[in-house]
């Protein structure tokens, strides 16, 4: 999908010249169109048994997530226990996401569940602070047993212009991540165009990053279908290029089965059924739990149960 | 895998009824000629009976308009615009039942006669609405005048949407109407003569007669008719052009086309490919301005045909009420052998057919979503307008041999660009001799836009203030 380059991808980041015409290469995103192909998938009508399967889907896919000032022990424990056991015999949750410090309660908690811990790190959710703070934050989080780091990419930096910073950061992180997975949060809503949404895409997945994340879910517009769609383009077509899968997560913003369901229809129709497991597709979310579990519940016995028939953790 | 459930829409929301006879001044009557039949291309399954309007019944129906006349154009605008502005309402109330009606009938997608079609029929009624008591200050003169009884004859592509550029700017104007939808697809325009009533317009202003060729011949005939509009293919607008001629009827003529949808190397390519996909796949390639013909820049030719082709392996075919139907039925078992014969044409001549996998149902009329590569100006399946699910794929070095391809044919209903750059948009649009040109994005229709053709694609404008004139006199 890239218009014919001579230099194979292994050099593009060898300089600043070379990453800036890599990336301003790619081919350009038209609002109007993403915009209103995201819209005509956002039509499509999931019912009965199809609803059943995106239901259960879409709660393996979840990063449950709790990113506030106010965290505590004793509240993500209680999360963690929500995440390891939904209720009614609904599938585990993918991951928890918990900020550096609470990674070792997170981690104690779920031993054994099946459950990963993700961690933000990166000075989140701003990403304004040095390379150095950053790294240890990381590696902070990854000693205490994050199995998962969720990264912002400096905003500034990329808005002027400075891909070559952004890219060595990544690959920093990626270095103090070893083995745990690397998401790298694009903060879509900071950076406004679409065409900085497809650049930063491959900025990060060439650094290295297992995932692209849209946002940190302090910003809003976060995660729009058509963001999630250039995004999901955009892995779609690394793969293409280079063999190397790397997921999608959509975050923030995302809080009832209807916007979950469009999601999985969003990746089913532009990336292909590869990206419909946890491994590959996550939805970084919360409130989403409890839609999902009150849907299900719904499709199972033809009623709705009140809202005190489902936790609040 | 992630396998869509079947959600077909319900067709409970309407009530077909055995038979149909003609809308004359206000009454359902019986046709004098045998009637036809008139069924579901998806399942070849009888929808109804219909009448055929005679030369006699065509006579009352015209004299009917006359009465109605007198009446309607002594109407302050403001007046008519009521009328008009209540059967705008009437449409959006009644959208699902006109939705899923044009769905039966036509074999379109549910999807697009829920999204485009019947939204787009409401929002040209309230377009002309709000003309009817403006038309002092549209650029006609002080007080334009209507022209008296329009006949109109629509196609099968989009029925209920052609009936509303007809009726509602000859309605807005003062100017009554006798018009005729297409014979396979006559229901959509009955229950919008219901609507007529519901709407309590005046008996007469709205005549709908159906038949075959010879009932619009009758139209197109009547001493009495002052304007003709005809939208349909070039054969027939010939035809009228011929009966027409040497009276003073008004005539507009919309007509075939074979579009170019013109895509540069800088273009952004997944919108390029959901333009193009749009351009021949909406509505089952069945649209006059369809962008029939891809024009791509030969460096990008193998990565847009790539990404196309992926692209066209998610188009879902099939039950044409089920709401995640992208392409519905070909309309009539007539119009599936011309597109049969065209393709087959193709292979003949030497270029290369291609058609995603997919399982076409066994009773209806389907064809699969196709793509010839390796075409030549000189294929026919580059030169005739094949109307159908069909697109040939030729390719250009330069924009000047763009432009000279893309205006190599004798239609000119539209045509679209496909380009990241402004100046090569302004470029082109200004060289390409087509009616409605889109810069990227294609098969966009606002009732405020005019629309028509060059050279045989036909003459006038339907849409917008241009589409006033051609139901005034001036």
């Amino acid at each position: 999908m890239v218009s014919t380059l001579t230099t194979s991808l292994a050099d593009v980041a060898s300089s600043g010249a070379t990453l800036r015409a890599f990336l301003h290469g790619l081919p350009g995103v038209d609002r109007v169109g993403a915009d209103q192909r995201a819209a005509m998938l956002g039509t499509r009508s999931i019912k009965t048994t199809a609803k059943a399967h995106a239901i259960d889907l879409a709660i393996s896919m979840v990063d449950l997530t709790t990113l506030e000032g106010a965290d505590t022990p004793g509240k993500v424990r209680a999360m963690c226990a929500k995440a390891a056991h939904p209720g009614d015999g609904a599938p585990r949750v993918a991951a928890v996401c918990v900020y550096p410090d609470l990674v070792a309660v997170a981690a104690e908690a779920l031993a054994g569940s099946g459950v990963k811990v993700a961690s933000v790190a990166t000075a989140f959710p701003s990403g304004r602070s040095s390379l150095e703070v950053k790294v240890s934050d990381t590696a902070l989080a990854v000693a205490a047993g994050a199995d998962e780091i969720d990264m912002v990419i400096d905003r500034g930096a990329f808005l002027s212009g400075d891909y070559t910073k952004v890219y060595e950061e990544i690959v920093a992180v990626k270095a103090a991540c070893g083995d745990a997975h690397l998401k790298v949060i694009l903060e879509t809503g900071e950076l406004s165009t679409y065409d900085n949404v497809r650049r930063a895409s491959w900025l990060a997945m060439l650094a290295g990053a297992d995932f692209i994340k849209t946002s940190t879910g302090k910003v809003s517009p976060a995660a729009t279908p058509s963001v999630t769609l250039v995004m999901l383009e955009a892995v779609r077509d690394f793969r293409d290029r280079t063999g190397r899968q790397v997921g999608v997560k959509p975050a923030g913003g995302i809080r009832t089965t209807k916007d979950a369901i469009k999601n999985l229809v969003l990746v089913n129709e532009i990336a292909g059924d590869e990206w419909l497991t946890p491994e590959w597709f996550r939805l970084g979310a919360s409130s989403v739990l409890n839609d999902l579990l009150m849907q299900r519940q719904k499709l199972a016995t033809g009623r709705y149960a009140g809202p005190d028939y489902f936790t609040l953790d | 895998m992630f396998e869509y459930a079947p959600a077909p829409e319900s067709r409970d929301v309407v009530d077909i009824k055995p038979a149909y006879g003609l809308f004359i001044d206000g009454e359902f009557v019986d046709g004098s000629g045998p009637s036809f039949k008139t069924v579901n291309p998806a399942t070849e399954e009888q929808l109804a009976e219909i009448a055929t309007a005679s030369s006699d019944d065509v006579d009352r129906a015209v004299r009917a308009a006359r009465k109605a006349f007198g009446v309607w154009s002594a109407l302050p605008g403001s007046e008519r615009a009521k009328y008009l502005f209540r059967i705008a309402r009437i449409i959006q109330e009644r959208a699902r039942e006109l939705a899923v009606l044009e769905t039966l009938d036509n074999g379109k997608p549910i999807r697009e006669s829920r999204d485009v079609d019947v939204p787009l029929v409401a929002a040209h009624f309230f377009y002309y609405a709000g003309w009817a008591d403006k038309l002092g200050y549209a650029g006609f003169g002080p007080d334009p005048r209507p022209l008296g009884v329009a006949g109109q004859v629509i196609p099968w592509n989009f029925p209920l949407l052609m009936l509303a550029w007809k009726v509602a700017p000859a309605l807005a104007t003062g100017n009554t109407v006798v018009l005729k939808p297409a014979e396979t697809t006559p229901l959509t325009a009955l229950l919008f003569a219901d609507i007529c009533r519901q709407a309590d317009l005046p008996p007469g202003v709205v005549n709908i007669v159906t038949g075959a060729g010879e009932t619009g011949a009758a139209v197109v005939a009547h001493p009495d008719v002052n304007k003709v509009a005809f939208t349909g293919s070039t054969e027939v607008g010939r035809l009228i052009a011929r009966a027409v001629a040497g009276t003073d009827k008004k005539l507009t003529l919309e007509l075939g086309g074979k579009a170019a949808n013109i895509v540069y190397e800088d273009a952004a390519i997944d919108q390029a490919v959901e333009g193009v996909v749009n351009g021949i796949f909406f509505n089952q390639g069945h649209v006059c301005c369809a962008g029939s013909r891809l024009l791509v820049q030969e460096s990008i030719h193998d990565e847009l045909l790539d990404a196309l082709k992926r692209r066209l392996g998610t188009l879902r075919l099939g039950d044409p009420l089920d709401k995640n139907t992208d392409i519905g039925a070909i309309n009539s078992a007539e119009q599936l052998a011309r597109i049969r014969e065209l393709s087959d044409s193709g292979e003949a001549e030497g270029a290369r057919r291609w058609s995603p996998a997919c399982e076409l149902p066994e009773r209806g009329y389907w064809f699969p979503p196709t793509v010839f590569t390796g075409v030549a100006q000189s294929h026919r399946v580059a030169r005739e307008e094949i109307f159908g699910p069909v697109l040939s794929v030729l390719t250009f070095r330069t924009p000047a041999e763009a432009v000279e391809k893309a205006n190599n044919t004798p239609y000119g209903l539209s045509a679209g660009i496909w380009t990241e750059k402004g100046s090569r948009i302004l470029w082109t649009a200004e060289r390409l001799r087509a009616g409605v040109v889109w810069a990227n994005t294609f098969n966009r229709f606002d009732p405020a836009s005019p629309f028509g053709g060059y050279k045989e694609s036909g003459h006038g404008r339907e849409g917008g203030l241009h589409g006033l004139e051609a139901y005034l006199d001036v």
